[in-house]
């Protein structure tokens, strides 16, 4: 971990404001920020442990365990909850509970016209999906892994 | 109990404004805030997130108002006031909007006022009625924080209640902008934003420094001292000084009868202006601990149990040993050491009995073992033994050189100034053998860390001096005007010398050359620069050379005179700049006067009416060599503790053995008081009336809130003390006292009781000339007329690493602990730190096999002791680090009887060592716990204990 941070830390030295763009690397590096990334942040930034923690827990993005197998966003934004995105995620959370996929809600895919709407492993757009049409999606999921 | 608050800070500015706040016409500095100026104007306007000792935040949207001419609601503490503007704080729309806006934060706050420890000191509490509210129309029932997150009890002082928390942030703020630690954060976002401490972990496991700043700008029961909880509202409040350091803060100890239930920091203190830290805001509890020794004891040998007599019997014991003594080994075979830790009037009278009633000038106090090269070096460059500025200057200050100081443990209050004026943008330079806090404080990182070998302060100064001199950097038009002109060129011809460049000196300091430089110009060019230093730069065998190295710079820079500059040591204990103006010292009356002055004599010998000696007498480490020489007998120690707190405890405890009567004044049994013949009780800072002199020459009040537990008050022993002597000396108040000290010390002439009260505090010095003191010194020239250059050749210390001792051993205080830990190991502090540990770099841990916790002994060529080890980059290779706060740690022991070669104050920050890994504790260690075990049983006959 440590070798990672420092070539993000590198990268990052000259920029004012560097936090979330450091944030953003060590996610997509790691998957998620690790606890113990969060000193040796604090430190590199002249931080305090407890600012990058706020910063870190402020946004939904940033994830503080490392995600699983898969990573399914349900869309919870205005138009996809009129669409009936909250009863989608209800449905979601209890078909995969157990499962070692992570299953997060997100504000807004672009997709407003055509809620609800899901993203997987921030590559896949699926639009209009119903609880049948998740539950297809997520068998097939199974078979890839 | 409150005082009234402001909403928003004080502003500067150099035009005013006003406008009109509900019909009120106000005048205010541009730049205020319009709540501000409505309190001004008598105007309360709601508030939940807005506190005066906090930046405007405007996230509560209580504070809302109506302004003529503007669009919606602005929040009142976020909208400087403008010429001319008309402001509405009270409307009907506004008064809708703010009750709808507080029935929102009712909904989720628990509605059990009549049980809350709070209850009548809470602002939700009290603005909920303030803006009528009447229901919740929202119920109680939907989502809440009630019982999402558990009460953090960790602290030992104050609790963290989640559920009575209305995230207002202002602690987070507090933390952030008055104690500058950022040990808390909002987590989350929305409803789910919660104060957090650290990475979400409890406030003791977290970088919380338990300064109290948090529970201070709390507004509800969130954040509360456990001793409120514990012991309800309080009936009335005291202002006074606090009794550790030498910052001086004003609290205000709130009380219940005789009981304190908390001391808060007091807003209008000078010296704090509203913040503390953990010691003084919460480590209070010893003042009534079961140690304390409530009466008086006598023994005729050490070895023979104590015997509780009363105060009569006590005096006249120690009074006829003391005559005995004389009797039998010459009037000079006797002498005190006045604490620093008493208050002025105290400390004056213990001088007044050694000149006037032992008859001689056998006076020393501790500040012969912290700042006596300080007395020394600014009074021979500046003419003043003291510091030059105010702490608020710093607020001016462009650059500070922090040099052999650690002020964010030492001096806590202090060190938050420091890292708020450097997240303002000051630039900081660190010169210190360690890592210490403040070189990468959060959003305060040095700009230059200086990490010298510990011994080579002089060198170091020397080779800025260098630079400041040979670039050109010197303010010629400051020095040509303000200083002696062949000193001058004498100094700038030696700091030009080949031999005193950065280069020259990078094999003594092994610091960079270039780093060198880059300060010294930084020092010299970057605006106003302060110098702050402590004890780093005193306890060294150079102390005195390093303090002068010091006041050379900032005349050479012309940084003297003015705010944001200066040169400002910050003194140990909390009255030890008082204990050295009261002429704690063997060589001087009150307010700097040597005794072979005639003129002076003169006058203390009428005042006083007796005959006084013209030569000076011993100081304390003359005092212990006379005692092993056999021609010093006895003591009268007032509330110092030399067997722990001077070097070579060996050498001390043997002294203090040789002598036949030691007479200890002390709240505790203190390791000097098992040498002891003599018990007196000491009253705290709690018990008795008096005035202390902090490190900006500041003097504030120390006021008596309960009675002194042992019947008599430091100044009234004394008093008995000297009748017994047969010198009888006449107070009833020590407002007497100080009528004394103001009509015999030229300095102190303006100083009252009075004048204290009408202004907090007064900074000598104050006379006719300068009737509301000085907060500035050697403003329009030198107070001794010229400044002074002096050169200043580095003579390295005897004390160096050789095989047998390859490191370097140098020592230091913690944020909890205080000096020997007297007060502070009978608190609470002890879960902080609670015991002395022996910080080494990984790479010399390495070479000896030692792990992180393992056992050491380190030994010197003056003794030996163990300590468990530490292992850490802080130090630097080569160098190892403990502190002195606990007795069996027998740091001292260690410590060599090296010296200042002006002052004779030791070099406890250098001791040359050798380190071992062992398993048990030192023969020393051993029979010190032996010796405890044996002082404490002789205890045992007395009651209660």
């Amino acid at each position: 971990m440590n070798a990672i941070l420092n070539t993000i830390f590198a990268k990052h030295r000259q920029q004012p404001g560097a936090l979330l763009p450091i944030l953003h690397d060590i996610q997509h590096e790691l998957g998620y920020v690790p606890e113990e990334a969060v000193p040796l942040i604090a430190r590199e930034l002249n931080l305090s442990r407890a600012e990058v923690h706020g910063v870190i827990t402020f946004y939904q993005h940033f994830r503080q365990t490392p995600p699983g197998k898969h990573l399914v966003r349900v869309c919870c934004a205005e138009a996809c909850q009129a669409n009936g995105s909250e009863a989608l995620a209800a449905h979601a959370a209890k078909r995969l509970q157990g499962e070692d996929e992570t299953l997060e809600p997100v504000y807004c895919l672009g997709l407003c016209s055509m809620g609800p709407a899901i993203q997987i492993d921030e590559t896949e757009l699926h639009a209009r999906v119903t609880p049948q049409k998740f539950d297809a999606l997520m068998h097939k999921l199974g078979e890839k892994a | 109990m409150n005082e009234l608050d402001y909403g928003t800070p004080a502003v500067e500015s150099d035009h005013e404004v006003t406008l009109h706040i509900d019909g009120i016409s106000v005048t205010v500095p541009a730049g205020t805030s319009v709540m501000r100026a409505a309190v001004k104007a008598g105007v309360m306007i709601p508030k939940l997130c807005a506190t005066d000792s906090l930046q405007p935040f405007g996230s509560c949207r209580l504070c809302l108002v109506e302004i003529e001419g503007r669009r919606g609601y602005p929040s009142s503490c976020t909208t400087p006031a403008a010429a001319g503007m008309t402001v509405r704080t009270q409307t009907p729309k506004l008064a809708e909007l703010r009750r709808n806006v507080m029935e929102l934060y009712i909904s989720d706050h628990p509605l059990d006022c009549l049980t809350c420890a709070a209850s009548g000191d809470c602002e939700l509490q009290s603005t909920a009625a303030q803006v009528g509210l009447r229901e919740v129309r929202y119920g109680m029932a939907g989502a809440n924080h009630f019982t999402a997150a558990k009460k953090d009890v960790s602290n030992p002082y104050f609790i963290h209640n989640p559920a009575k928390c209305i995230v207002c942030n202002r602690c987070v703020r507090a933390c952030e902008e008055q104690q500058g630690t950022f040990a808390l954060t909002i987590s989350g976002r929305g409803f789910a934003s919660r104060v957090t401490a650290g990475q979400g972990e409890s406030f003791m496991d977290s970088d919380c420094v338990s300064c109290g700043a948090c529970v201070n700008a709390c507004p509800t029961a969130a954040l509360i001292e456990k001793s409120a909880v514990r012991l309800g509202s309080t009936e009335k409040s005291v202002v006074t000084t606090c009794a550790y350091c030498g910052v001086g803060c004003g609290f205000k100890a709130e009380m219940k009868g005789t009981q304190v239930v908390r001391m808060t920091p007091w807003k209008d203190g000078k010296a704090n202006e509203g913040h503390a830290c953990v010691k003084g805001r919460f480590a209070w509890g010893y003042a009534t601990h079961k140690d304390r020794i409530t009466k008086p004891m006598i023994r005729a040998k050490t070895s023979d149990p104590w015997r509780e007599v009363s105060w009569d019997e006590a005096f006249e014991y120690a009074a006829s040993e003391f005559r005995r003594v004389q009797e039998k080994y010459g009037k000079n075979s006797v002498g005190a050491l006045v604490s620093s830790r008493c208050t002025n009037e105290e400390d004056f009278l213990v001088q007044k009995l050694v000149r006037a009633a032992f008859g001689n000038n056998n006076v020393d106090t501790c500040a012969r073992v912290c700042h006596a090269p300080t007395g020394y070096g600014l009074g021979q460059t500046l003419g003043t033994s003291a510091g030059t500025q105010t702490f608020k200057s710093v607020e001016k200050s462009d650059v500070i050189l922090l040099i052999g100081s650690n002020p964010s443990e030492g001096h806590p209050v202090v060190g938050s100034r420091l890292k708020r004026r450097v997240r303002e943008g000051a630039k900081l330079i660190v010169i210190d053998p360690r890592a210490i806090d403040m070189v990468t404080a959060p959003h305060a990182r040095a700009t230059y860390h200086l990490k010298l070998r510990p011994g080579t302060n002089v060198a170091m100064l020397s080779a800025l001096a260098h630079v400041i001199v040979t670039e050109g950097l010197v303010n010629e038009q400051f020095v040509a005007e303000r200083c002696e002109t062949q000193a001058y060129a004498d100094w700038r011809e030696f700091a030009a010398r080949p031999a005193n460049s950065p280069e020259a000196m990078e094999g003594v300091t092994g610091v960079p050359a270039a780093d060198v430089r880059a300060a010294a110009r930084l020092y010299a060019t970057g605006g106003n620069a302060a110098i702050f230093y402590g004890l780093g730069v005193t306890e060294h065998s150079q102390g005195s050379t390093a303090v002068i190295a010091i006041a050379n710079l900032a005349m050479a820079t012309g940084n003297v005179g003015r705010e944001g500059v200066g040169v400002n040591p910050l003194r140990g204990q909390n009255n030890v700049q008082g204990s050295c103006d009261m002429g704690g010292f063997p060589d001087i009356y009150p307010g700097y006067r040597h005794v072979s002055d005639n003129a002076t004599r003169e006058l203390f010998e009428k005042a006083w009416s007796v005959n006084l000696q013209a030569e000076p007498g011993l100081r304390i480490p003359n005092m212990l060599e006379a005692a092993l020489d056999g021609s010093f007998k006895g003591l009268y120690c007032q509330g110092e503790d030399p067997a722990q707190s001077d070097p070579n405890t060996q050498h001390v405890q043997a002294a203090l053995a040789a002598m036949e009567c030691v007479v200890v004044q002390d709240l505790f049994l203190n390791e000097t008081a098992k040498f002891a013949h003599v018990f007196l009780p000491g009253a705290s800072f709690l018990e008795k009336d008096g005035t202390f002199t902090n490190g900006e020459r500041r003097i504030s009040r120390v006021r008596k809130v309960m009675p002194p537990l042992a019947g008599k008050a430091d100044w009234e022993v004394t008093l008995g003390l000297a009748a017994a002597l047969g010198y009888p000396m006449h107070y009833d108040h020590p407002s007497q006292i100080m009528d004394e000290i103001a009509r015999l010390t030229p300095t102190f002439a303006g100083v009252s009781y009075d004048k204290l009260e009408k202004m907090g505090s007064v900074q000598w010095p104050c006379n006719d000339k300068k009737p509301q003191g000085t907060p500035l010194m050697h403003v329009e020239g030198f107070v001794r007329g010229k400044g002074r250059f002096f050169n200043t050749q580095y003579v390295p210390t005897d004390e160096k690493v050789m095989p047998r001792f390859p490191l370097l051993l140098t020592t230091g205080r913690i944020l909890s602990q205080y000096n020997v830990g007297a007060q502070t190991r009978r608190t609470e502090n002890v879960q902080f730190y609670g015991e002395d540990v022996l910080e080494i770099h990984p790479h010399d841990a390495e070479e000896r096999g030692i792990k992180q916790g393992d056992w050491v002994g380190i030994q010197s060529r003056a003794g030996d002791t163990v300590l468990r080890a530490t292992v850490t980059e802080r130090v630097q290779p080569g160098v190892v680090y403990t502190t002195f706060h606990f007795p069996e740690s027998g740091a001292n022991v260690i410590t060599t009887d090296n010296s200042d070669w002006a002052t004779n104050c030791p070099e406890y920050k250098v001791t040359a060592v050798q380190l071992v890994k062992v398993d048990q504790p030192s023969a020393w260690q051993k029979r010190n716990a032996r010796e405890d075990e044996k002082q404490k049983k002789l205890l045992a006959g007395v009651a209660g204990k």
